[in-house]
């Protein structure tokens, strides 16, 4: 009798746990579509609003840097410089940041006593909790004073490199300027997922480096750095993706104008986001769906770059 | 090449911790001795002791002497990589480096003292480490592979070979067997008999039948008691340490009789 029991109770336990396994897999689905179907949404309702504006457009939108949009007839705009500027932005805060990530978090799991590790741990999240609007107003503020004399500093000992040339903006309301608040913005995150890569070299491989008899240098040469490459390079992607959209920072700080400029020290530049908040409140005629299309132009220009990254950290899969 | 460990009166501590209690032993070149012992008895902790290794650890401390030739190991102005380049480690888990080819790998030691290697001088120090792990034959024709693409018996010989490769006077392996199947298992004890042409070598091993196959000489390590120290029972030529042991205790564990 309680074999029978046993016997019946266990086989009602095996299929409950086969209905959580259904309904766990139905979710996990369904999330999966979901995410699918509101990055369609989102791209189709891009394309649907710009769709008015780019077929009265009198320019290439993609190679004219004019923004000529407030109108019902005849506007002419063009994303190029915005693209331009978007870009650079964000290549300028990528470049300063990443190096800085990783030698923080390197020096907290690798070479801080343990306290000062744990503060420093808790600095850097509190660093990525600070909204963007205080950055910006941190870089418009503070720094943008501090660094328009090293800007001419720059310009004077470097300025035969075309990125440095002159004449340089005396506000220091710069590309460069941008590019170093966005930095500052990025690199808790970029720093947060190299410490957790980082943290997860086995230490087996760590061992192994330093029973070869490498120092602790060459150990993080031989055996960290190579392991965490792709967590590095997820973060900075994830880093990437934020300065490429960052708004308010860019919009406080920038003194903007249309145009395609290698001058990381002069005035001018601008980018999609920033471009799209100040211009929004004043749009008329086409240019809501001017915008619009700009924007669409930054969605295409995020979903680029991480495919991009994916690429890169599954190179060598094998190898990981 | 192969050079002499003199140990006296060493005592291992992790903190306040006393783990290993006042070992001296003699290791001659060119031989190998095993390390047996229970569980806990400390034997891991001793061996990395003998290249600084446990320096790794945060904590662990050792009191006493240890000499390689003449050379104090533990003396101000020595530097533990200096020991390790010269004194060589092969752990229980096969760990090859999973971003490097096999290649990489055996190189990887190699290229820290010698930045500036030709290729054909690269080639050669491969080949002849892959051959002295007896494992060139197997792979010689993928060595841009991973090294994690190999089996893990084959994975622990590429340990070996890129221990050998920056050409280590002592080579030491903390159970380098325990994680391989029989066939692999033969394979290293092979290795380890000739690999003592060369090198002095120290094993630790749970299996009393690989301390008889590959050993010269064997050292038994025991527990005075729970929280007690681990210490060396005995150390002797392993024939006798197998046929007629000196202490009691010794016999008991040989013949598995415990207490
Ligand atoms: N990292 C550590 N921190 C603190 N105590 C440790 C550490 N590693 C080992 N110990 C302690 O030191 C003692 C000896 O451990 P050890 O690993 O050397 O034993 P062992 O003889 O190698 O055992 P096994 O045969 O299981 O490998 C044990 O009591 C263990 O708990
Ligand atoms: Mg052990």
């Amino acid at each position: 009798m309680t074999t029978t029991d046993l016997s019946t109770t266990g086989r009602a336990q095996r299929q409950r746990r086969r209905l959580g396994d259904v309904l766990f897999a139905a979710g996990a689905q369904g999330s999966g579509i979901l995410i699918l179907a509101i990055l369609a949404g989102v791209a189709a309702f891009l394309i649907l609003q710009s769709f008015d504006s780019l077929a009265a457009n009198q320019a290439n939108f993609l190679t004219s840097s004019e923004w000529d949009a407030n109108t019902r007839e005849e506007p002419s705009f063009g994303v190029a410089a915005l693209a331009f500027g978007t870009v650079l932005a964000a290549a300028i805060a990528l470049v300063l940041a990443t190096p800085v990530a990783i030698g923080i978090a390197l020096f907290i799991v690798f070479y801080a006593p343990r306290r000062i590790a744990a503060i420093l741990g808790y600095l850097v999240d509190l660093l990525a909790a600070i909204p963007s609007v205080v950055y910006g107003l941190w870089g418009i503020g503070w720094l943008v004073v501090q660094l328009a004399p090293f800007y001419a500093w720059l310009e004077t000992y470097f300025g035969w490199i075309p990125l440095f040339a002159g004449p340089v903006s005396t506000t220091g309301r710069t590309m460069l300027s941008a590019g170093i608040v966005l930095a500052v913005m990025i690199l808790p995150i970029i720093t947060a997922m190299t410490r957790d890569v980082f943290l997860q070299v086995p230490q087996s491989h760590r061992e192994a480096a330093l029973a070869l008899g490498a120092t602790r240098w060459e150990m993080i040469r031989m055996a960290v750095l190579p392991f965490g490459r792709p967590g590095i390079i997820g973060g900075a992607m994830l880093g990437l993706g934020r300065a490429l959209g960052e708004t308010m920072a860019v919009a406080m700080i920038l003194s903007p104008s249309l145009v395609i400029s290698w001058f990381l020290l002069q005035s001018g530049n601008q980018t999609i986001a920033a471009h799209i908040a100040l211009q929004y409140p004043e749009a008329t005629g086409y240019g809501v769906s001017a915008l619009i299309a700009a924007g669409l132009v930054l969605f295409a220009i995020t979903l680029a770059v991480n495919m991009v990254a994916r690429f890169v950290v599954s190179r060598r899969k094998e190898f990981a | 090449m192969a050079k002499r460990i003199d140990v006296s009166g060493l005592h291992v501590y992790y903190g306040d911790f006393l783990a290993v209690e006042d070992v001296s032993m003699t290791i001659e070149p060119r031989s190998v001795t095993a390390f047996i012992g229970s569980s806990g008895c400390g034997k891991s902790t001793f061996l990395r002791t003998l290249n600084r290794m446990h320096e790794v650890t945060p904590g662990a401390r050792v009191e006493g002497k240890v000499l390689l030739d003449d050379q104090d190991i533990y003396a101000p102005d020595v530097d533990p990589v200096e020991v390790r380049r010269e004194v060589g480690m092969v752990f229980q888990r096969p760990n090859p480096f999973p971003t490097m080819s096999i290649y990489d790998n055996v190189i990887a030691g190699y290229k820290l003292n010698n930045r500036r290697l030709r290729k054909s001088e690269a080639d050669e120090i491969v080949e002849r480490s892959l051959r002295g792990a007896n494992l060139w034959e197997e792979v010689k024709d993928r060595l841009d592979r991973p090294g994690a693409s190999l089996s893990g018996g084959q994975q622990q010989r590429l340990c070996i070979a890129r221990a050998i490769a920056v050409e280590p006077s002592v080579l030491l392996m903390d159970e380098p067997c325990s994680a391989l199947d029989p066939i692999s298992t033969l394979a290293i004890e092979d290795l380890i008999s000739q690999l003592k042409e060369n090198y002095t070598i120290v094993i630790v091993t749970h299996n009393m039948q690989q301390a008889a196959r590959v050993s010269d000489v064997t050292a038994f390590f025991n527990l005075a008691g729970t929280g007690k120290p681990g210490k060396l029972i005995e150390i002797g030529e392993t024939n006798k340490i197998f046929t007629k042991p000196e202490k009691k205790e010794t016999e008991n564990y040989i013949t598995g009789r415990f207490g």
